[in-house]
C-alpha cells in the first residue's frame, strides 16, 4: 500500500521541483518555519523589549538594530521574527479549521443529497455574497477584536471554497465502480466518506489549502491593520503596520519591513499553491 | 434570454432571505442587551428598560422579530444609526457615490492597463514582456493593499509631493453636490481648480484599489488569449491573409473576453472589500470607511444595514454578469 502511495508522491514532488515559482515558494516556506521555530535563538532581542535611548532608530546603521527600531524603541527585526510565528500559526489554524469543517460539510452534502445538500450549498452561497473582508469584519465585530476571533472569522470566510470543492470532487467519485463496489460490500457511510472517497478528492483540496494559507495570512493582517485582529503589543505583522500609522511619514522603515514580510510570505504560498495545482493536474495548467 | 434571467432571479430570492437571516442572527448573537449597552454606566430602572425593550420590539420572540425585520426591509426601512440617529439608507446614499467613483476608476485603470498587457503578453509568449507580466501579476495578486496604499502615500505624496495624502478634494473648494460623484460635479461647476483637485485626490487610491484587479485581469486575459490563439478559426483567419492586428483584436479577443468578463464580475466583491482598506488608508469618505467606523462605534444598525446593502449589490452585479455572459456566449442561453 505504502509503495503505491509513495510512487505518485515522488512524481508529484519531481514535477513540483521543475516549477521555479514553486521552488521559490518552498524555500521561503522552509526559511519561515526555521525562523519561527528558532525565534528565541536567532532574534537579537525580546519582542517586547524597549530600548529607551533608541526610539525610531533608522535601519542599516547600528548592528544592534539591523532594521531599526519602532516608536517604543523595540527592535523591528526581532518583532518580524516573532511575527513569523504568528503568521504561520494563523495560516495553520485557519486552514485546519476551514479545511476540516469545509471538507466534512462538502462530503455530507454530496453523500446526503436532497434537502441537506440544498441547505448546505445555499448557506455557502449566502457566505459568498459578502466581500470576504467585510464578512470577517462583521464576525470580529460580534465576537470582539483579538487574534483568536480574527482567525475564527477568516476561517468562516474561507469555508465555502472547501465545501464546494469537496462536494464537487465527491460527487464525481460517488458513481465510480470502486465506490459502488465498496458500498455493496457493506461499508458504512462514514467509512465510505472518509476512507474510500476522501483520499481520492484530496488533490484540489490540498491546492486550495495552500492558497488558503496565503489568504488567511493576508486577511488576518488586514484585520490587524484595522485594529480588529491581534492587539498591540503582539508582534503580528498587520498590527505592526497599524502601530506604524502615527510615525510612518518620518520613519519609513516602520512601514516597509512588515509589509515586505507579508508580501513575500503571501506570495510564497500563492506560488506554491499554483505549482501544486500544475503538478497535481497538468490538465488544469493555465 | 428571458428564461435565463427568470431562472437567475428566482435563485436570488432564497439567497436574499438567507443573507438577511444571517445578518439578523449575527447581530442578535452579540452579547448584552442593546438597550442596556446604549444606556451604559448610567443604569436604567427596570420599568424604563421594559418600556424601551417593548418600543424596540425586543420583548418579542426571535422569529417574530425576524419577520418584523423582513417587513421593514420590504418597505425600504434599514433602521437608524444609533450614533447619528440618521436613517441607514440616507447615510449609505451619502457615502456610496464616493465608493462607486473610486471603485469605477480603479476598475477602469485595471481594465485599461490589464487588457492590453494581457493581450500583448499572450501574442509575444515567452518574451521578456510576458515573463515580466507574469511576475508582476503574481506580486500584485499577493499584495497587502493597505500596505501598498501607505507605501504609495509615502513615495508619491510625502517624498515626491505629486498627490495629496488623503481626502477627496482640497478644503478650499466647495462643489455643489448633484450626482455625488465629485469628478462630474466639479466638472459641471466650471471650476477647473476643483476638478483638478478632485482628480489629484482620486488617482492614488484608484491605482491602489485597482492593483489586485489589474493583476487578475492581466493574467486572465493572457491565459484566455493563449487558448483562443491556438484555435483553428484563428489559424484560418491568418491563412486568409488578414492583418495580424485584426486577427488578434477582432477574431481572438472577442472570444477571449468571455472568461475575462466573468472575472470582472467577480472583482466587484473584491473591489468593495478592498475599498474598506483603501478608504481607511486614504481617509476616503466612502462606504468602507463608514462601515469600519460603525464597528469602532459599535453602531450595529449601520453595520447590519450597510453590510446587507453591499451584499445585495454584489448579488445584483453577479446577476448582471450572468446575463452578460449569456449575451457574449450564445451557447449558454438555453
Amino acid at each position: 500500500m505504502s509503495a503505491t502511495l509513495a510512487a505518485p508522491g515522488a512524481g508529484l514532488f519531481r514535477r513540483l521541483l521543475e516549477n521555479p515559482g514553486a521552488v521559490a515558494g518552498l524555500v521561503v516556506m522552509a526559511v519561515l518555519i526555521v525562523v519561527a521555530v528558532a525565534a528565541p535563538l536567532i532574534a537579537p532581542h525580546g519582542p517586547a523589549e524597549q530600548f529607551r535611548e533608541h526610539f525610531l532608530a533608522p535601519p542599516f546603521q547600528q548592528a544592534a538594530f539591523p532594521l531599526g527600531t519602532d516608536s517604543l524603541g523595540r527592535d523591528i527585526l526581532t518583532r518580524l521574527i516573532y511575527g513569523a510565528r504568528l503568521s504561520l500559526l494563523i495560516g495553520a489554524t485557519v486552514v485546519a479549521l476551514s479545511l476540516s469543517i469545509g471538507t466534512l460539510l462538502g462530503l455530507t452534502a454530496a453523500f446526503a443529497g436532497g434537502v441537506l445538500d440544498i441547505a448546505i450549498m445555499r448557506l455557502m452561497d449566502v457566505l459568498l455574497v459578502f466581500p470576504s473582508l467585510l464578512l470577517a469584519i462583521v464576525v470580529v465585530a460580534i465576537l470582539g477584536p483579538g487574534l483568536t476571533n480574527a482567525m475564527l472569522a477568516v476561517a468562516v470566510v474561507l469555508l465555502p471554497g472547501y465545501v464546494r470543492l469537496a462536494r464537487a470532487a465527491a460527487l464525481g467519485e460517488l458513481t465510480r465502480e470502486y465506490v459502488v463496489a465498496t458500498r455493496s460490500a457493506g461499508a458504512g457511510v462514514l467509512r465510505l466518506m472518509l476512507l474510500v472517497v476522501l483520499p481520492n478528492c484530496l488533490a484540489p483540496l490540498i491546492v486550495q489549502a495552500t492558497l488558503g494559507f496565503s489568504a488567511a495570512i493576508l486577511d488576518a493582517a488586514a484585520l490587524g491593520f484595522l485594529g480588529l485582529g491581534a492587539q498591540p503589543p503582539t508582534p503580528e505583522w498587520g498590527t505592526m503596520l497599524a502601530d506604524a500609522l502615527q510615525f510612518y511619514q518620518r520613519a519609513w522603515w516602520l512601514l516597509a519591513f512588515p509589509g515586505i514580510a507579508i508580501l513575500v510570505t503571501v506570495m510564497a504560498f500563492n506560488l506554491l499553491g499554483d505549482g501544486l495545482r500544475d503538478a497535481l493536474d497538468p490538465k488544469l495548467r493555465r | 434570454m428571458f428564461r435565463l434571467l427568470a431562472r437567475r432571479l428566482a435563485l436570488i430570492v432564497p439567497t436574499f432571505i438567507g443573507v438577511t437571516l444571517l445578518g439578523f442572527l449575527l447581530i442578535h448573537s452579540i452579547p448584552g442587551d442593546p438597550v442596556e449597552v446604549r444606556v451604559g454606566e448610567r443604569g436604567i430602572s427596570p420599568e424604563r428598560l421594559a418600556y424601551f425593550r417593548h418600543e424596540l420590539g425586543l420583548d418579542q420572540p426571535l422569529w417574530k422579530q425576524f419577520l418584523d425585520y423582513q417587513g421593514q426591509l420590504l418597505q425600504g426601512d434599514l433602521g437608524r444609526s444609533v450614533v447619528t440617529q440618521e436613517s441607514v439608507w440616507t447615510e449609505f446614499k451619502t457615502f456610496f457615490p464616493a465608493t462607486l467613483e473610486l471603485a469605477a476608476c480603479a476598475l477602469l485603470f485595471a481594465v485599461a492597463l490589464g487588457l492590453p498587457l494581457g493581450v500583448m503578453a499572450a501574442v509575444r509568449r515567452g518574451s521578456a514582456l510576458d515573463y515580466g507580466l507574469i511576475g508582476l501579476s503574481v506580486t500584485g495578486a499577493s499584495m497587502p493593499i493597505f500596505w501598498w496604499g501607505l507605501m504609495a502615500v509615502l513615495i508619491f505624496s510625502v517624498a515626491l509631493g505629486w498627490t495629496p495624502v488623503s481626502g477627496r478634494i482640497d478644503d478650499l473648494y466647495y462643489v455643489e453636490p448633484w450626482s455625488g460623484f465629485l469628478l462630474i460635479d466639479s466638472w459641471w461647476s466650471d471650476d477647473a481648480g476643483a476638478f483638478r483637485s478632485a482628480l489629484r485626490h482620486l488617482i492614488l487610491p484608484a491605482i491602489v484599489l485597482g492593483t489586485i484587479p489589474l493583476a487578475t485581469i492581466a493574467r486572465m486575459t493572457r491565459s484566455a488569449m493563449l487558448e483562443v490563439l491556438g484555435e483553428d478559426y484563428v489559424r484560418t483567419a491568418r491563412a486568409k491573409g488578414l492583418a495580424p492586428g485584426r486577427v488578434v483584436v477582432v477574431h481572438a479577443l472577442r472570444n477571449a473576453l468571455i472568461p475575462v468578463v466573468t472575472v470582472l464580475g467577480l472583482q466587484v466583491g473584491a473591489l468593495l472589500g478592498g475599498a474598506i482598506l483603501t478608504e481607511t488608508v486614504f481617509a476616503w469618505p466612502g462606504v468602507g470607511h463608514w462601515l469600519v467606523e460603525s464597528v469602532q462605534r459599535r453602531d450595529y444598525n449601520v453595520l447590519q444595514g450597510g453590510t446587507l446593502l453591499i451584499a445585495v449589490l454584489v448579488m445584483l452585479v453577479n446577476l448582471g454578469v450572468d446575463v452578460l455572459y449569456g449575451v457574449l456566449n450564445p451557447r449558454l442561453r438555453h
